[in-house]
């Protein structure tokens, strides 16, 4: 039963190389039935297998691991590393959210993307994607996670620059890859500093050397720094959060799935797996949660001023990254993977509804054109309504369950109103605002531009996946995991009302706030006071770093272009042109010249003779 | 014999092709293909070697062969292979027939000296890898050479002269050190014993003292550093790259730059051990920049080749970070880097090579959307730019990753230096698949697409290249084999150098290298007690 997992990676391999291989056999592109079965359906059985495997061997028993060892990768002096995979309920639950999830996304792309032409080649990256994803979690040693990790940076390039011919998609696509390798670089510095320090980059192995005696601290704390600057690449965590509202070029299942659901929270896993480490540096661990704090502040404030209905979701989800990074920095880890299974419930529903909107209005993605949308595509709003009630945390929702744990640990962590906390219900406040002005400007309210030529482009294979979405979404606040055997447990704590009762007010004065601003007068997205602007750009980090690095870098590039070096041996190379000249300007043919050339030097040398 | 055979079947068939030219017009390329085919069946002799490592300990040479050549100056003509050089063989056998097929057609006149040339090169470059007398190494290393150089010189692109006579400066003034420093370490070993030899197995025990050993050092490492090429004696590379036609470009990157690593690895390393304890700070840092500047170069070029050629810059700038790392993880990253970039760079090359044959440019500015008329060729070239980028998975990957991890115990800096490296390549491999192959189709292809109805990679191509590619992923995925057969080499160099850091006691500046000695297994320290 258990050697079933070594397939789930292997099946959307399968489905990658059967796509990609198609030409080398077949004059003809296939039929976009042909690609569907085949893109959707590895990754569907895929789903099974996991949850076959979660049923049999996992369900009874929560602290149950599976070790599966393939191969042996690298065996260098004393770096050994396997292709192996450790399966604990940590890699479970990603492997059902990515499989799960992964499986209604590839079913809703089959209904989104049958009109392009490039069928093909984006179920075969969508496959390769899931491939890295499940690599990356499953890995028991970091390079292979950071195999994974790399992995799904290069599908997460190629898929937001799938629709290639747009020179604006290419760019974005390379953002990404380049911002997110500034973060993988010091990632892999940092595993260079780890096995420097225990001679081992295997995961469990790594956990059992640091309850060693003599581990130095600071080693500890440098190399987690280093990991943390790989997740925030991923996450898009600050500061290089930059890429991902750019990303949203892509097609938008691709946004749904990468961008949301489970690449982007990779980062997110990456310190809940390497959590022993981090427990051992408190540097890292105020770090981590700052970070988080930070960002989803900044995201939810840049999320108010987006007109782009797909920016507006791609800064809640930085945001909401935000929250899980707060509560990975207070220790609450069970809090922040029970957040990235809610979050990728209802992030997934809103993009894939959003999906639907942006192809019922011909691409229109201007929220200010939309409105009124409710009645022409009604099951799109329902949905719609759902994901933003989650992604508020209205009470009874997924994210409600989700917030409110990390809410409660941040209070727990410094034992009363503390900063953190407090940018933690800050943030709930505004989120609570961002989510239901789109919800408004979309669906509420006048109609705009774009709204009259509405057509409801739901296909049943779209459908079904946004109400199962829907459902998860509504309930997914009763799955939380059990964790415990990962993490260790918590005692619970009794809080004073008050707490609970100021999280569950946040919300809904968001959503006061939003009826009253977007409903009852409607402002127009052109006109935009100067805060407004700032934080429309995005607090202004892509301006900074496009003229902090990328023109130095860039103009820096292009003075060297002939490359400076090389004219030292031009300079020599002129040089003894010259001299050549000059000494054959010496050889002139004239018999006086050379008459008294040879008396001078006659002289001179009788000359030198008498002197010495 | 087998040594010996396959490279006089590489000698001769070049003169048979010259020969065949003048009788039938296409039998240059066919009597190469089969003589490389031959060669290859030869090099099966050894597989033996190859699936039980293990079992031959007692030699390190697989085979050998030792000819009296001048006895009078003790030199022989003495070739043998170990696991390194067997590599290395392999690596130049692969990619000459890969080069060969990759430009079945592109060659219209003196069809016979070009396959002369291209025949010749590989012969020189195959001696260069296993002769083991020190006369006779310097002898290939210039019969290489003026092969190369005819190719750049006739066959090549619009500056080609001076290309080639770039290229020939730089081998030839800095060849003449390497040979200084040859007779320099062989009349000292003759002063010191009363033998004149120039073999390589005898001249590892010679007692050098250590201020000359310096210089002779530095003779050796310049010349292999012009080839490799390591900043600042690159400049001749992306010139020389830039002109030569695709089938030399294929041979320069896949093979003549991995002679430069050869030879730092077999002679800097084991014959001067305690000149490269000390210069292995120098060494590095030129390594770490030339992964930097290289890289940065690359971003900057409208060339497409010229791009290429300068990614080589940087990747061979890990080979040398590996190598004087001093460290078995970091040398043994660094071969597998030689191999790695030599199958990603050559396809590379040959790609280029494939859409200068059908665009006509190679100017980044007069290509772009190639995507949408080529989807085959941008799919491929896609695939191997994203290997030069260092993609988990595929072979540079490992390589750069253990060289990475092995030069971190020696020098945290320079190692995060190079590492930065790893950001320049993405950059410069994502800057020309946007420039060349996504975007909108460049206007100025338009007329030559519709004119000339430019047909996407043949069966021919794409055979060839596929097998390339999944050479790179067996590699990415299971390099263990490769790092099996070059184990032995390796680990003679880190002990020669251990056994000279445990006699000179050094302080402890380079304490993390004595880190790393104690942990070695007391049998590979008694191999080295003189």
């Amino acid at each position: 039963m258990q050697g079933l997992l070594a397939w789930v990676p292997l099946l959307p391999l399968i489905g990658f190389l059967t796509l990609v291989a198609f030409p080398l056999f077949n004059r003809h592109e296939p039929s976009q039935r042909t690609v569907a079965c085949i893109g959707v359906g590895s990754i569907g059985i895929a789903a099974l297998f996991t949850a076959i495997v979660a049923i049999s061997v996992f369900w009874k028993n929560p602290s149950e691991i599976v070790n599966i060892a393939l191969w042996q990768w690298m065996l260098v002096d004393n770096l050994e590393l396997g292709f192996n995979f450790y399966i604990d309920w940590l890699t479970l639950v990603m492997l059902m959210v990515i499989t799960g999830v992964g499986f209604l996304i590839h079913l809703y792309s089959v209904g989104y993307m049958r009109e392009d032409a490039d069928f093909r080649r984006y179920f075969a990256y969508l496959n390769l994607f899931v491939c890295a994803m499940l690599i990356l979690v499953m890995a028991d040693n970091l390079v292979l996670l950071y195999l994974g990790w790399e992995g799904v940076g290069l599908c997460s390039y190629l898929l937001i620059g799938f629709w290639y011919k747009e020179p604006a998609n290419g760019a974005a696509a390379q953002k990404a890859f380049i911002v997110t390798r500034i973060g993988d670089t010091a990632m892999a510095i940092g595993l260079f500093l780890l096995f420097y320090e225990f001679s081992t980059l295997n995961i469990p192995q790594l956990t059992a050397a640091i309850d060693g005696p003599d581990i130095n601290n600071e080693v500890v704390t440098v190399a987690c720094l280093l990991l943390l600057g790989g997740a925030v690449g991923k996450s898009a965590q600050l500061p290089l959060q930059t890429w991902l509202p750019d990303a949203m070029a892509g097609p938008t299942p691709v946004s749904a799935l990468i961008h949301a659901a489970t690449m982007v929270t990779a980062g997110v896993y990456l310190i809940a797996r390497m959590h022993p480490l981090y427990l051992l540096s408190e540097t890292a661990m105020t770090t981590v949660a700052f970070v988080g704090a930070l960002t989803l502040l900044l995201a939810g404030f840049s999320a108010i001023a987006q007109s782009d209905i797909k920016r507006v979701l791609a800064y809640s989800t930085i945001s909401q990254i935000g929250y899980m990074f707060l509560a990975l920095g207070v220790g609450a880890w069970s809090g922040a993977i029970f957040h990235l299974i809610t979050h990728a419930f209802f992030k997934a529903l809103l993009f894939l509804s959003a999906g639907s909107v942006i192809l019922s209005l011909h691409h229109e993605q201007n929220i200010f054109s939309m409105g009124g949308l409710y009645r022409k595509i009604p099951l799109t709003f329902i949905c719609f309504t759902i994901g933003c009630a989650c992604l508020a945390a209205l009470p009874f929702t997924s994210g409600f369950y989700s917030k409110d744990h990390i809410l409660l640990s941040a209070w727990e962590f410094h034992q009363g109103i503390n900063i953190l906390w407090l940018a933690g219900i800050l943030g709930a406040l505004v989120t609570g605002i961002y989510s239901f002005r789109v919800l408004f400007l979309v669906f509420l309210g006048r109609e705009g531009s774009a709204s009259s030529h509405c057509n409801d482009a739901n296909t049943p294979v779209m459908t079904i996946p946004l109400c199962i979405l829907a459902l998860l979404a509504m309930i997914g606040g009763l799955l939380a995991p059990p964790l415990q055997a990962v993490f260790g447990s918590r005692p619970d704590e009794d809080h004073s009302a008050w707490i609970e009762g100021v999280a569950i007010a946040m919300p809904l004065i968001g959503l006061a706030i939003a009826w009253k601003l977007f409903i009852y007068q409607k402002k127009s997205g052109e006109k935009r006071s100067s805060i407004m602007q700032f934080w429309f750009s995005g607090w202004g980090f892509d301006w900074l770093y496009e003229h902090l690095l990328v023109k130095p870098f860039k103009s820096l590039a292009k003075i060297n272009h002939n490359d400076i070096i090389d004219n030292l041996y031009k300079g020599t190379a002129a040089l003894s042109r010259q001299l050549n000249a000059l000494l054959s300007s010496s050889q002139n043919g004239q018999v006086r010249w050379y008459l008294a050339t040879f008396a001078v030097g006659s002289v001179l040398f009788l000359a030198l003779l008498v002197a010495l | 014999m087998t040594l010996l055979a396959i490279i006089i079947i590489l000698f001769a068939g070049g003169l048979l092709a010259w020969l065949a030219e003048r009788y039938f017009q296409a039998g240059g390329r066919w009597i190469s293909l089969i003589s490389l085919l031959f060669t290859t069946v030869l090099l099966t002799n050894y597989s033996s070697f190859i699936t039980s490592t293990e079992a031959i300990t007692d030699n390190t040479w697989w085979d050998s062969l030792k000819i009296p050549w001048i006895p009078r100056f003790g030199i022989d003509f003495y070739l043998a292979i170990d696991g390194l050089s067997f590599l290395m063989l392999s690596l130049t056998i692969a990619m000459g027939i890969f080069g060969l097929i990759m430009t079945w057609n592109d060659i219209q006149f003196r069809r016979g000296f070009f396959y002369f040339n291209y025949l010749w090169t590989l012969a020189g470059v195959a001696g260069v890898f296993t002769a083991i007398d020190l006369f006779l190494f310097f002898f290939f290393w210039e019969v290489m050479l003026i092969p190369m150089l005819f190719l750049i010189a006739v066959w090549g692109y619009e500056r080609r002269i001076y290309a080639a006579i770039k290229f020939f400066i730089f081998t030839q003034a800095s060849s003449l050190l390497m040979l200084i420093a040859i007779v320099g370490l062989a009349y000292i070993h003759y002063i010191n014993s009363g033998q004149l030899t120039f073999n390589y197995n005898i001249l590892l025990e010679a007692q050098v003292p250590s201020d000359i050993a310096y210089w002779l050092m530095l003779g050796f490492f310049i010349a292999f550093i012009v080839k490799l090429p390591a900043l600042p004696f690159h400049t001749w590379l992306p010139d020389a790259h830039t002109q030569a036609p695709t089938a030399g470009s294929i041979l320069l990157a896949a093979i003549l730059l991995k002679t430069g690593a050869y030879g730092l690895l077999r002679f800097n390393l084991p014959l001067f051990p305690e000149s490269s304890i000390l210069f292995a700070p120098v060494a590095m840092t030129i390594g770490a920049l030339s992964v930097i500047y290289g890289a940065m170069l690359a971003f900057a070029q409208n060339d497409m080749k010229r791009l290429v050629a300068y990614s080589s810059v940087s990747h061979m700038g890990f080979v040398l970070l590996g190598l004087y790392a001093l460290d078995t993880i970091a040398i043994q990253g660094a071969v597998m880097q030689m191999i790695a970039h030599g199958l990603s760079t050559a396809a590379l090359f040959a790609l280029v090579g494939a859409l200068q044959h059908r665009l006509h440019t190679r100017d980044m500015q007069q290509l772009g959307g190639v995507w949408s008329k080529l989807p085959k060729l941008s799919a491929v070239a896609l695939f191997f730019a994203v290997a030069s980028l260092g993609l988990p998975g595929l072979g540079n990957f490992v390589a750069e990753f253990t060289v990475l991890v092995g030069s971190f115990r020696s020098n945290h800096w320079l190692t995060a230096l190079a590492a930065i490296g790893l950001i320049g390549a993405a950059l410069y491999a994502l800057i020309m698949m946007q420039r060349v192959f996504f975007g909108k189709l460049n206007k100025r292809l338009e007329k030559p697409i519709q004119e000339s109805n430019t047909a996407d990679l043949n069966v021919r191509e794409t055979g060839a290249l596929l097998v390339v590619a999944a050479l790179l992923v067996l590699i990415g995925l299971h390099p263990q084999p490769i790092f099996n057969i070059s184990d032995k080499t390796v680990q003679m160099s880190v002990n020669k150098i251990e056994s000279a850091l445990s006699f000179q006691k050094f302080p402890p500046k380079i304490s993390p290298l004595q880190v790393h000695s104690s942990r070695v297994e007391p049998t590979s320290i008694e191999d080295n007690t003189p």
